[in-house]
């Protein structure tokens, strides 16, 4: 029972960044019907945008509230304009023609991101500071639950509730729900669909950018690699949660988390893929609606 | 001049010429019915005057100003709104939500969308009771009103109505029209597209009647109602009893 609480920690920390990527997937998918397959790598490269101002601008430095609050919210917008980019060079001269030319394209983007990467820092594996959050914790009852643990899935939840509010709430996220049905009855209330798109990329990039720095706080070690396996779980949580339903990305996330740490600690690390990739297959075969989904995925 | 001039519009799908040279006019406080078969080039028009299509030539005219060319999105903003076929309302939002985005080029004034809102509720009270409730859910009669009232948010010059009462029982298609009467009557511009010749004509100021992509007929809606073509092709005895 003690070691089921422990992974069950450990699996709603990893979960919430799973979340926050599948809800780029879905929230771009919901819009263009386009699995955005760069959304990990979008990931990784906000990781390394945080690594860069903490480790090598010295961020690190800084009092401690300030150095996190610039380690988020820099690379969160580094990590937009990119999408921004990718979106307008990339993705937009295709918009109207074929969705495989599109998903090919974005698998491109993907390597793009990976190659740039490894480009400009080099293969080798580099180091968030390790001592940036307090590394102690505190006993929930048996379990021992870190700092960093609570921080991490704190700031997940809190983003995921501005994600809730905007949509729900405002009026650009009313538009964008209503794109996610009707592109031309949006454009004759007036609606810019082009600028509802680019929001959406700008949302999914933040989301990303903020899961990849929370990674490198939390295992330490980033490699220019890790945004591929990572993109290709959160894709497996939006799925799960049926892609498009903003709820169901963040259960899918926090499902494939618990999953995956399970896994780990009853079978083997080795196996996590396995059977993250069999519940893809699984979902796809048995439900392609996902849990919540009404729509049928049917473009992937 | 008129408030918008359309003049010889050609408009293609692929090879295919949709429209071939369409010419008409709206004015304020008028209403102009636009009737035809199916596929005769109606619903194209309404869709180029928008900006949805683009036409490969002639001019849309709006106070002066050519909208051709112009995103669909800032043809809204200058004040001509459409009704699409089939209502196009947005099921999985509210009611609310729905004329909400109506407003979506006013909604800088959270004030000025509550006043169109509660003018609308006035005009269809049924939406009232129903504000909370997923468009989806509504009736056919419903969600006609919700599409119309959806447009009206943005309080347009120009109303453009594409079949509205399409799926209506004979009762609830007279008084959606009555209503489009009444929206003329404020001073707006109506372009009606109807498929229910006899009850467009009864409400119409001006009327044309478009055949494969060409206006074959325009005129007084009094005076095509009595034309024989009209009558023959559009007014039949057997419309006459399907609309009662």
């Amino acid at each position: 029972m003690h070691a089921f609480l422990e992974y069950t920690v450990t699996g709603l920390t990893v979960g919430s960044f799973y979340a926050l990527v599948a809800l780029g997937y879905t929230i771009v998918y919901g819009i263009i019907r386009l699995i955005n397959f760069a959304q990990g790598d979008l990931s990784m490269v906000g990781a390394f945008l945080g690594w860069t101002l903490l480790v090598s601008l010295g961020f690190e430095h800084l009092p401690i509230y300030l150095a996190v609050v610039a380690a988020f919210v820099i690379p969160m917008l580094g990590t937009a304009v990119i999408n921004l980019g990718i979106l307008q060079f990339a993705y937009k001269p295709l918009l109207r023609r074929s969705l495989l030319a599109i998903l090919i394209t974005a698998l491109g983007m993907s390597l793009l991101l990976q190659n740039t990467v490894l480009l400009v820092y080099g293969p080798s594996i580099n180091a968030y500071p390790p001592n940036l959050l307090p590394t102690t914790g505190f006993y929930l009852g048996p379990v021992h639950v870190t700092y960093v643990q609570t921080a991490l899935v704190a700031v997940s939840l809190l983003l995921m509730g501005g994600l809730v509010l905007f949509v729900q709430g405002t009026t650009i996220g009313t538009a964008m729900r209503a794109l996610a049905q009707d592109h031309d009855a949006a454009r004759l209330m007036g609606i810019n669909v082009d600028a509802i798109i680019r929001v959406a990329f700008v949302l999914g990039a933040m989301l990303a950018a903020a899961s990849g720095v929370m990674l490198g706080i939390y295992y330490i070690q980033i490699q220019f690699t890790f945004g591929f396996l990572l993109g290709l779980r959160a894709f497996t949580a939006a799925v799960l949660g049926g892609i498009g339903n903003i709820p169901g990305a963040m259960a899918g996330g926090f499902l494939i988390g618990l999953l995956e740490a399970y896994t780990t600690g009853y079978v083997s690390g080795k196996w996590e893929d396995v059977i993250v990739f069999a519940v893809l297959i699984g979902v796809l075969v048995v439900k392609p609606t996902g849990l919540f989904g009404e729509r049928v995925a049917e473009r992937m | 001049m008129a408030l918008l001039e359309v003049r010889d519009l050609h408009v293609f799908y692929g090879n295919i010429e949709a429209l071939k040279g369409i010419s008409l006019d709206a004015e304020p406080g008028q209403i102009m019915a636009i009737l035809g078969g199916n596929g005769a080039g109606k619903t194209t028009t309404l869709r180029t005057i928008s900006g949805l299509l683009r036409p490969r030539s002639g001019t849309v005219t709006f106070a002066g100003r050519s909208i051709v060319g112009l995103e669909a999105h800032v043809i809204v903003g200058m004040g001509l709104s459409q009704v699409p076929e089939g209502r196009r309302i947005f099921n999985v939002l509210t009611v609310e939500e729905n004329l909400n985005l109506g407003g979506y080029i006013i909604r800088s004034s959270r004030e000025l969308v509550r006043t169109r809102k509660a003018s609308v509720f006035k005009l269809f009270p049924r939406l009232a009771e129903r504000r909370a409730q997923l468009a989806g859910t509504l009736s056919g009669g419903e969600q006609q009103m919700l599409a119309i009232g959806r447009a009206l948010m943005s309080e347009p010059k120009v109303l453009m109505l594409d079949e509205p009462s399409l799926g209506l029982s004979p009762i609830l298609s007279r008084s959606v029209l009555k209503t489009v009467r009444e929206v003329a009557n404020r001073g707006t511009a109506v372009l009606l597209v109807e498929q229910n010749a006899r009850q467009a004509l009864a409400i119409a100021d001006r009327a044309c009647v478009i055949e494969t992509g060409s206006v074959v007929l325009q005129g007084d809606a009094a005076t095509l109602a009595k034309d024989e073509r009209v009558q023959k092709a559009y007014l039949g005895g057997f419309e006459a009893v399907a609309s009662g």
